[in-house]
C-alpha cells in the first residue's frame, strides 16, 4: 500500500526554541568538561576510590539504551512484525544519537580528553574497552546503512540484510558494554557472568522507554494519536522488559549471595549501605519497576492518557538509579584484600567511601542528554523519521487531528 | 605483547630525538619530547626477560609506627603536591594496618603495586599505556594514558592513583601528569642504574630491614633463596596473578 509521508510540520514554532535549549544544555556540558579537564578532576566529586562517577552512570546508560532503542527496528525487520516497520528509521536515528551522546560524555570525562585520538589509534585488543573502540564505530556504520536502506526506496531490498547485521552487532555491543564490568575479577560487585545478558535486557527496557517518549512527543506535535492497538502492544512490550530486568537483577544478587559468597557486599548494597539501598529500593524497585508496571497494567491507569509516557520516564529514572547503585556502590565498597581481617590505612582501605557529584559532573552528564535531545530534534527535522503509519487510516479512524 | 612495542617506541623516540635536535626544533616541542626521551633512555639498557624483579616484605619486622618507605617514595618520585581532599591524592605506597578480629593479632605492612605477572591493569587498558616490561616491572606510559581509570577498576590492590590536580616541580626522571593514572614503578629509574627502590633503601636505613628487593628468577639472589625457604604469601593468591611482591608473616 502506498503510504502517505507525514513529516514534522516545518513551521512548528516550538522547533527553534527547543533547538536553542538543547544546544545550550549541550554547550554547558562541554564547557563543564573543559573546566574539569583544565582544573583537574579535583573539582569533581570523584577520588581515588570512587573514580567513575555520575558521567559514567549517564554515559553508560545512554550507550546501553542506544543499543536497546534499535530493538523497535529489529522487531519490524528481523522478526517481521509489520506495525514496527514504519518505526524502524526513528529507532535507527535514536540509536545513533544516543550512542554518540553516551560516548561524548565518557570521552569528555577522560583525564586527558585531548588524547582521544590515541584511544582510537592505539587499540589494545585484550581490553574490553579496546574492543568497544571497534564495536562502536561499526555500530554507527551498520545502523547508518540500515537507516539508508529504509529511507531510500532504491535501497529497500537490502534493508532486511542491513537490519539483521545491525541487530546482531547490537547484541555484541551490549555484551561488550556489560563485559566492561564482567571482566573485573578484582571486585565483589562485578565478577559475574550474568552481567552481559543483564545488560542486554536492560538495554531493551531503557531503549524502548526512550523510544516511546520520543514517539509520543512527535505524534502530539503532529496532532496525531497512536493507534490504540499499537499503543497497547508497545506498552505491553515495555512491561515485559521492565519485569525481565527486575528478574535479572534479582538473579544477579542471588548468585552473588549463594555462589560467589559475597554476602557482605550484597548486604551493603541492599540493606546497610545508606544511600545505595535507598536508591535501589526506592529508586529502582519502587519508582523504576513497580509504579511503571502498575501504570502499564492496571486498567484504570493504563487507559489514561500519558500513562505510557509517565511509565517510560520512570523506567529511565529507575535505570539511572540502578546504574548508580551498580557503578558507584561497587566502588564505594572497599576491596577485600585480606579476607577476615580488619584493614585501615591512610588511603582509606577497609573504609566505605562516599561520593557526591559536583556541579561540573552534573552539567556534563546533563550535557550528554542535551546532545541526544538536540541530535534527535535535528534528525527528525531534516529527514522523514516520523513513524509512517498509514496517515489516511489514522485519519479515518479519528487519530489524526488537523 | 608490550615488549616489542616498547622497543620500537624507544627506537622511534631515539630517532625522533636525534632528528629534533638536528633540526634544532627541540625548543618548539619542550616538555613532550624531552621528558619522553629522559624516560625512554633509561629503561633501554638491559631490560631482559631473564630477570623478574620482585620484593619480599617481612611483616614481622615492619613497625606499625614507621612510615619511612612512604616518605622515601614520595621524595624519590616527586609526589609532593598537596591535595585538599586526601582521597584525591596519589599514594604509590601506603602502610596498611591489619587486625584479626578473632585473635586480636595485628600486622603492619606496606602495600604497593604488586607488579603482577598477569596484570589486570595491562589487560584492560584500552590504549596499551599500562604495560609490563620484560623484567616484570609494570608501568604506565604517561604519554599514552588517556585517564580513563579502567585500570583502577581492574587492580585488586588499589595500587593506582589518578592525578587530580595540575603538577609542578617534578623529578625529571619520573614524569607524572595531571589527568593520568600512575602507580609504583619499583623505582625503575634507580633499578636501571643498578640501585634498589627508594622504599627498600629507606627501610634498611631505618634499621627495620623489612623489605628485600631482587631478581626472583636468579636462584642465587637473596630474595629467591628466602622465597624458597620460608612460607611467603601472595595477597589475593586466589586471583592467580603471580604477583612480584611477596609477604612473609601474615
Ligand atoms: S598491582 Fe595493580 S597496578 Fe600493579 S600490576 Fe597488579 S593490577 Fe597492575
Ligand atoms: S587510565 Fe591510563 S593506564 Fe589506566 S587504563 Fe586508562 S589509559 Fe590505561
Amino acid at each position: 500500500m502506498m503510504i502517505q509521508q507525514q513529516t514534522q510540520t516545518p513551521d512548528n514554532p516550538a522547533f527553534y526554541p527547543a533547538l536553542a535549549i538543547g544546544g545550550l544544555i549541550s554547550a554547558i556540558g562541554v564547557a563543564a568538561a573543559f573546566y574539569m579537564e583544565h582544573m583537574g578532576h579535583h573539582v569533581s566529586g570523584m577520588n581515588n576510590q570512587v573514580f567513575w562517577g555520575l558521567p559514567h552512570v549517564f554515559g553508560i546508560f545512554l550507550i546501553v539504551a542506544a543499543s536497546g532503542v534499535l530493538n523497535v527496528a529489529s522487531i519490524g525487520s528481523v522478526f517481521g512484525k509489520k506495525a514496527y516497520k514504519p518505526r524502524a528509521p526513528l529507532s535507527g536515528l535514536l540509536a545513533i544519537v544516543l550512542l554518540a551522546a553516551g560516548l561524548a560524555i565518557i570521552m569528555l570525562d577522560l583525564g586527558r580528553a585531548d588524547r582521544v585520538l590515541i584511544a582510537a589509534t592505539h587499540v589494545n585488543l585484550t581490553s574490553v574497552f579496546g574492543w568497544n573502540m571497534i564495536l562502536y564505530p561499526v555500530f554507527f556504520g551498520l545502523v547508518g546503512l540500515y537507516v539508508w536502506t529504509l529511507m531510500d526506496r532504491s535501497m529497500n531490498r537490502y534493508s532486511k540484510a542491513a537490519g539483521v547485521s545491525a541487530f546482531i552487532w547490537r547484541l555484541v555491543m551490549t555484551t561488550g558494554t556489560g563485559s566492561i564490568f564482567g571482566f573485573i575479577i578484582a571486585r565483589q560487585a562485578y565478577q559475574s557472568a550474568i552481567l552481559a545478558p543483564m545488560f542486554i535486557i536492560m538495554s531493551f527496557a531503557w531503549g524502548l522507554a526512550i523510544f516511546l517518549i520520543v514517539q509520543e512527543t512527535m505524534y502530539s506535535r503532529a496532532n496525531m494519536e497512536l493507534h490504540p492497538q499499537l499503543r497497547a502492544r508497545m506498552k505491553n512490550l515495555l512491561g515485559v522488559f521492565v519485569a525481565a530486568v527486575f528478574y535479572f537483577v534479582v538473579v544477579y544478587h542471588l548468585t552473588n549471595v549463594y555462589y560467589a559468597k559475597q554476602t557482605e557486599f550484597v548486604h551493603f548494597i541492599l540493606v546497610s549501605g545508606g544511600i545505595f539501598p535507598l536508591l535501589f529500593w526506592g529508586g529502582f524497585v519502587l519508582m523504576g519497576t513497580i509504579v511503571p508496571l502498575l501504570l502499564l497494567y492496571v486498567p484504570s491507569f493504563s487507559e489514561t492518557k500519558g500513562s505510557v509516557t509517565a511509565a517510560s520516564f520512570l523506567v529511565i529514572a529507575g535505570g539511572l538509579f540502578l546504574l548508580f547503585v551498580f557503578i558507584i556502590g561497587g566502588q564505594a565498597y572497599p576491596l577485600d584484600m585480606f579476607p577476615g581481617m580488619q584493614v585501615s590505612s591512610s588511603f582509606f582501605d577497609g573504609k566505605i567511601d562516599s561520593y557526591t557529584p559536583s556541579l561540573p559532573e552534573i552539567l556534563l552528564s546533563l550535557g550528554g542528554v542535551g546532545i541526544a535531545f538536540t541530535g534527535t530534534l535535528l534528525g527528525v527535522r531534516v529527514l522523514r523519521f516520523m513513524p509512517q503509519d498509514d496517515a489516511a487510516k489514522l485519519k479515518s479512524a479519528g487519530y489524526l487531528h488537523d | 605483547m608490550t615488549e616489542p612495542n616498547d622497543k620500537s617506541r624507544r627506537g622511534f623516540l631515539g630517532v625522533a630525538a636525534v632528528g629534533a635536535a638536528g633540526l634544532g626544533v627541540a625548543a618548539i616541542a619542550p616538555g613532550f619530547h624531552l621528558i619522553e626521551v629522559s624516560q625512554a633512555g633509561a629503561p633501554g639498557a638491559g631490560v631482559s626477560n631473564k630477570v623478574r624483579w620482585g620484593m619480599l616484605i617481612d611483616t614481622t619486622k615492619c613497625a606499625s609506627d614507621c612510615n619511612a618507605c612512604v616518605k622515601a617514595c614520595n621524595t624519590e618520585n616527586g609526589i609532593t603536591e598537596t591535595v585538599k581532599d586526601p582521597r584525591q591524592g596519589s599514594q604509590w605506597i601506603r602502610k596498611l594496618d591489619l587486625k584479626d578480629p578473632k585473635s586480636g593479632l595485628t600486622h603492619s605492612l606496606p602495600m604497593l603495586c604488586q607488579h603482577c605477572e598477569h596484570p589486570p591493569c595491562v589487560d584492560v587498558c584500552p590504549t596499551g599505556a599500562s604495560m609490563k616490561r620484560a623484567d616484570g616491572i609494570v608501568l604506565v606510559d604517561r604519554h599514552t594514558c588517556i585517564g580513563c581509570r579502567y585500570c583502577m577498576l581492574a587492580c585488586p590492590y588499589k595500587a593506582r592513583s589518578f592525578v587530580h590536580i595540575p603538577l609542578t616541580e617534578q623529578n625529571p626522571e619520573v614524569p607524572r601528569g595531571q589527568g593520568c593514572v600512575e602507580s609504583c614503578t619499583f623505582c625503575v629509574q634507580r633499578v636501571d642504574k643498578g640501585q634498589i627502590p627508594a622504599c627498600v633503601e629507606a627501610c634498611a636505613n631505618a634499621e627495620h630491614n623489612a623489605m628485600l628487593f631482587g631478581d626472583l628468577n636468579d636462584p642465587n639472589s637473596e630474595i629467591a633463596q628466602r622465597v624458597a625457604q620460608v612460607k611467603t604469601t601472595q595477597v589475593r593468591a586466589d586471583l592467580k596473578l603471580n604477583v612480584g611482591v611477596r609477604y612473609q608473616g601474615i
